[in-house]
């Protein structure tokens, strides 16, 4: 695996990712989601909500990263309570 | 009776699996482990966080490449999509000329992209090419090396003869597929040549229209091999596109790690915009 140039923060970021995934498939195979109509203008699944949160955090971190010179972590905070809340009321 | 509901043919899928992760998501996570990293060699790197991100992203060059892109692409639907439409409702639609014309239309298809630049290149050569020489004596000032404007306009006009065809072969398989009771109808109701073409045949080409769209983006905007055989980027940069961009930071320069965070936000920028249509595109067939 020396290949790959594993750092710490890189497989945290992918663990979590990861784990993420493994945790919304059980949670699908125990209780299967269905469409629904939330704050988000079309009817979503679960994981479709999940796969929008994931990407916007993505391009909220970019943003961040292009227009300010904060920390990044002030970001990620806000984006895992994004996360929860697309994943709620999405 | 109770249905039995067995979701273990997923299993099945594993393979698949196995080969996506070999081929994409293995590579995607190294591309990932480059860009927090300074790489000087195979055993010498230094953690620098997010550092190249905000570098990219506010790199200058970056962003006009990425501008060029967007107006490129843009242009390529704004010309291809209605120039398209326009040329399968003049072909014909029965007879031997249906043979005849579609084998005309699809032949620039089948031309290799870098064999499309080089054709280009001796066609708008100012000395030896045809489009060159007749811009040139009606006394157009047109070379495509030195001026900008002429090196894009020439890019532009390579894509739009390359790729029309596409959008004409699907619009025309599209026009086909209306069955000839909804023009009976027209005839009857005595509407006219546009209304048909509002009413009966523009929404009936919705779907196909919409793959043409998505298609013609996507391609216009991984662009490539054309303008580097045309113009190499040139000149300065007018012609330089992302991909172009990015294979000179990576190959030429041999910088990954700046590469990297770059093809990282390339990759952001796809998967919105593929998003957005996926999701245009699945609601539209649903309604």
């Amino acid at each position: 695996m020396d290949w790959m140039v594993w750092t710490l923060p890189s497989a945290l970021f992918f663990t979590t990712i990861a784990l993420i995934l493994v945790g919304m498939t059980v949670w699908e195979v125990v209780q299967p989601s269905t469409f629904r109509r939330g704050l988000l203008p079309l009817k979503t699944t679960r994981g479709d909500r999940l796969f929008i949160a994931l990407l916007s955090s993505a391009w909220f971190h970019l943003g961040w990263l292009g227009l300010t010179d904060q920390p990044v972590w002030y970001m990620t905070i806000f984006c895992v309570i994004w996360l929860a809340a697309v994943l709620r009321w999405g | 009776m109770n249905k039995v509901e067995n979701n273990r043919a997923w299993f099945l899928v594993l393979p698949v699996l196995l080969l996506v992760a070999f081929s994409a998501v293995i590579p995607l996570m190294t591309v990932v482990n480059y860009s927090i990293q300074d790489i000087l060699d195979p055993h010498t790197r230094f953690f620098v966080g997010d550092e190249w991100f905000r570098e990219m992203l506010r790199d200058s060059q970056l962003q006009s490449a990425l501008g060029r892109q967007l107006i490129f692409s843009f242009s390529v639907l704004a010309i291809q999509i209605p120039l398209g439409i326009a040329i399968a409702l003049c072909m014909p639609t029965r007879g031997i000329w249906v043979a005849i014309s579609l084998v005309l239309v699809a032949l620039p298809l089948l031309v290799p992209w870098n064999v499309v630049g080089t054709i280009w290149q001796l066609f708008a050569r100012g000395d030896i090419g045809l489009l060159g020489v007749t811009l040139n004596s009606i006394g157009i000032e047109y070379n495509y090396t030195r001026g900008s404007t002429a090196a894009w306009f020439t890019v532009l006009a390579m894509d739009v003869w390359h790729w029309t065809s596409l959008v004409v072969l699907l619009c025309y398989s599209g026009l086909r597929a209306i069955p000839d009771a909804y023009y009976q109808a027209a005839r009857i109701d005595g509407a006219s040549r546009i209304a048909v073409f509002r009413y009966i045949q523009l929404p009936r080409l919705a779907g196909v229209l919409t793959i043409a769209v998505l298609l013609r983006f996507m391609d216009s905007f991984m662009i490539y091999a054309e303008p580097f055989v045309l113009t190499g980027g040139g000149p300065g940069s007018s012609t330089t596109f992302l991909s172009q961009h990015l294979a000179t930071m990576a190959i030429a320069q041999f910088d990954v790690s700046r590469a990297a965070a770059f093809s990282l936000i390339y990759f952001l920028i796809i998967l919105a915009i593929s998003w957005v249509f996926y999701t245009i595109i699945t609601r539209a067939t649903k309604d």
